[in-house]
């Protein structure tokens, strides 16, 4: 038989009592961080020792994603360096039944009409022209013993084709807006050309003939970068071309773009050449370049993000087993801490931030580890390292995070010690 | 006035098969400034005594005064800020951590106190001088003597300003000299006024005080040493 007890009859408070009784116990956030700072720092190799598979992890994540996102950039970068910054525009073949003719829309101030355009280094027009069949040669003598005229092909281009194509001259200079706009009869020849015709040098102003006519050679072009058909070509301005031998329209656009600049000139080129039908215009603009990337990137990735993701497992198996030793070797401590008023949540904060704070660390280490990593093997291979910059910030908080899970268990295990048997332990 | 303590038919039972009384309807009470020893062998029920006055374990049945305050009707995080502000605890194993200064293990009584930061430090080193210790603040514990080491847990204990000291065996692990200065820093601290309950199972140490409380088999009576 149970008897009731009576209910405990409430004392009046003690005047005189200098804490009221409602004094809960408390632990500050910087007292907090202080204790967990001076535990970890108490035993700095045991400390570094455990944090060593959380920064090896986090360095392996870290130097993966920064060695794949630096080798997509440099493989793009390699092999599109001269494709990446160009652009060819040609009018659109077919469209009349079954005739493949070419309905060219192309204005002759096409090369001046993109050069406007921002991201354009230079720009300019090319085209074949028709000379009749007539033979070009150097002199105006039938010589019986050797060939001295020969089919040469002809070409007509604006003045900033040249730049477009990235030529080099041998000697001599282009044409400029001036000789094309007055139809001068003058010459740029190709490399093999000049050296068919005889010419190789321009300071005598030389001359050669198409058929009858004479044009005074200006230059002569040792080598281009594209289109390596107009190095066996005599290369007229277009409005020489158009008045001497009715060339119509220019055939194609060639553009030299900036690099990144691609995409944007693609999509604005046709509007800028032919407002009314840019469809009618076929531009031919280099492959995306992040997609190439991307594709590197994920396949390097997948390994990597796994071994790395393995080593972070185990960096956090690491921690916790190292927090959980310490817990039992603190067996005293948590007794003295519970004695001087601390409450069971309080000694799982008190582990939990330190195996966080532990896991932070590691972070930051480790990234820099990863980081450190990424330049220097770039450095070896002269690659540029490229670096998301989210990825520093979030390594460190991803150490935490793990730091924070491995110090669950062991946390609760010290906040379910009983005081009593605590203080005794040791 | 209001007692330190009032046990009224304090009882704590242990779930075990079968059932320990440890301690069994004890009535008890420490007024301000006295000087009570509780005695008794090994397995009397001493320990669960220290525990229950040191609000590390609560009474199963009964009630318990502190100060005037009903312990029975206060949550887990009252009776945690009770032990940090009212209590102050020694321990026979003095229970200081090695990787900190003396200063800084005395500074440790305020942590979970609520009492803020500033000045903390001036009242650990005021406590320290308290016990004679001003020329040891930033000695670490395995370099200091077992009655330093013991100066120190005394200092952390009468940082908080308790109502109560509570010390279990203070004495257990030092010679005879040194214990026998800790004593005589205990009748000081008494003739200054302070509350001190001393657990033991010594008896020289136990008729230091003024009042000596025997527990047998969870039961208390209370003898008054010869001569006083």
């Amino acid at each position: 038989m149970t008897v009731e007890t009576p209910p405990p009859i409430p004392l009046p408070p003690d005047a005189s009592n200098p804490h009221p009784v409602t004094a809960s116990s408390h632990l500050g956030v910087r007292d907090l961080l202080s204790e967990s700072v001076t535990a970890l720092t108490a035993r700095p190799a045991r400390t570094l020792l455990t944090a060593l598979g959380t920064v090896l992890g986090v360095a392996a994540l870290v130097a993966t994603l920064g060695l794949a996102k630096t080798a997509g950039n440099q493989i793009v970068g390699r092999f599109d360096e001269l494709a990446a910054t160009r652009i060819s525009v040609k009018p659109e073949t077919g469209g009349f039944g079954s005739t493949n003719r070419q309905v060219s829309v192309i204005p002759w101030d096409a090369g001046d009409r993109l050069q406007r355009l921002n991201g354009v280094v230079s720009a300019g027009t090319k085209s074949d022209v028709d000379v009749g069949g007539e033979l070009a040669r150097a002199v105006p003598v039938i010589d019986p013993l050797g060939q001295t005229a020969f089919q040469v092909p002809v070409l007509a281009m604006s003045s900033g084709t040249f730049g477009a194509l990235r030529t080099t001259l041998e000697t001599g200079r282009t044409f400029d807006d001036g000789h094309d706009m007055r139809a001068d009869n003058v010459v740029v020849l190709g490399a093999n050309a000049a050296e068919r015709l005889g010419v190789s040098r321009v300071d005598n102003s030389p001359a050669i003939f198409i058929g009858d006519r004479p044009f005074a050679v200006i230059g002569i072009v040792a080598d281009t970068a594209r289109e390596p058909d107009l190095l066996s070509a005599i290369i007229l301005p277009n409005q020489t071309a158009r008045s001497l031998y009715s060339l119509s329209a220019p055939a194609e656009v060639h553009v030299e773009v900036e690099v990144g600049a691609a995409e944007l000139i693609g999509g604005q080129a046709a509007i800028a050449l032919a407002p009314n039908s840019p469809d009618r215009l076929r531009v031919s603009v280099p492959p995306s370049p992040r997609g190439v990337q991307g594709q590197v990137e994920d396949d390097v990735n997948a390994l990597f993000l796994l071994l790395g993701g393995i080593s972070l497992l185990v960096g956090a198996i690491g921690i916790a087993n190292v927090t959980l030793v310490s817990v039992l070797e603190r067996t005293g401590e948590i007794g003295l801490r519970r004695a001087l008023g601390a409450t069971p949540m309080q000694i799982a904060r008190q582990f939990l931030t330190e195996s966080a704070s532990l896991g932070a660390l590691s972070g930051l280490i480790g990234t820099s580890l990863g980081v450190l990593a990424t330049v220097i093997i770039s450095a070896t291979r002269d690659w540029t390292p490229v670096l998301d910059p989210w990825l520093p910030l979030v390594a460190p908080i991803l150490g935490a995070v793990i730091g924070l899970l491995a110090g669950v268990y062991p946390s609760v295990k010290a906040a379910r010690m009983e005081p009593v048997q605590a203080l005794r332990s040791f | 006035m209001t007692p330190v303590v009032e046990l009224q038919g304090v009882t704590r039972t242990f779930d075990s098969t079968p059932p320990v009384e440890a301690l069994k309807a004890t009535d008890l009470v420490i007024d301000e400034g006295d000087y009570v020893s509780i005695v008794g062998p090994s397995g009397s029920g001493k320990s669960t005594m220290l525990n229950v006055l040191g609000l590390l374990d609560t009474p199963t049945d009964g009630t318990y005064f502190l100060d005037g305050t009903d312990i029975s009707r206060l949550g887990e995080r009252q009776l945690a800020g009770l032990r940090a502000t009212k209590i102050g605890f020694v321990f026979q194993s003095f229970h200081l951590l090695s990787h900190r200064t003396a200063t800084e293990n005395v500074m440790l009584a305020e942590l979970y106190s609520g009492r803020d930061r500033g000045g903390r430090r001036d009242r650990a080193i005021a406590a320290l001088e308290q016990v004679s210790l001003g020329h040891r603040l930033d000695a670490f514990p395995p370099t200091m003597s077992g009655g330093e080491r013991q100066r120190v847990a005394i200092a952390r204990a009468l940082a908080a300003n308790p109502s109560l000291l509570l010390a279990d065996e203070p004495t257990g692990n030092l010679d005879t000299v040194t214990s026998e200065a800790i004593l005589a820093l205990f009748d000081d601290l008494h003739a200054s006024g302070l509350t001190i309950a001393v657990i033991t199972h010594d008896l020289d140490v136990s008729l230091r005080a003024q009042r000596v409380i025997n527990i047998r088999d969870g039961v208390v009576t209370e003898t008054t040493p010869a001569g006083r």
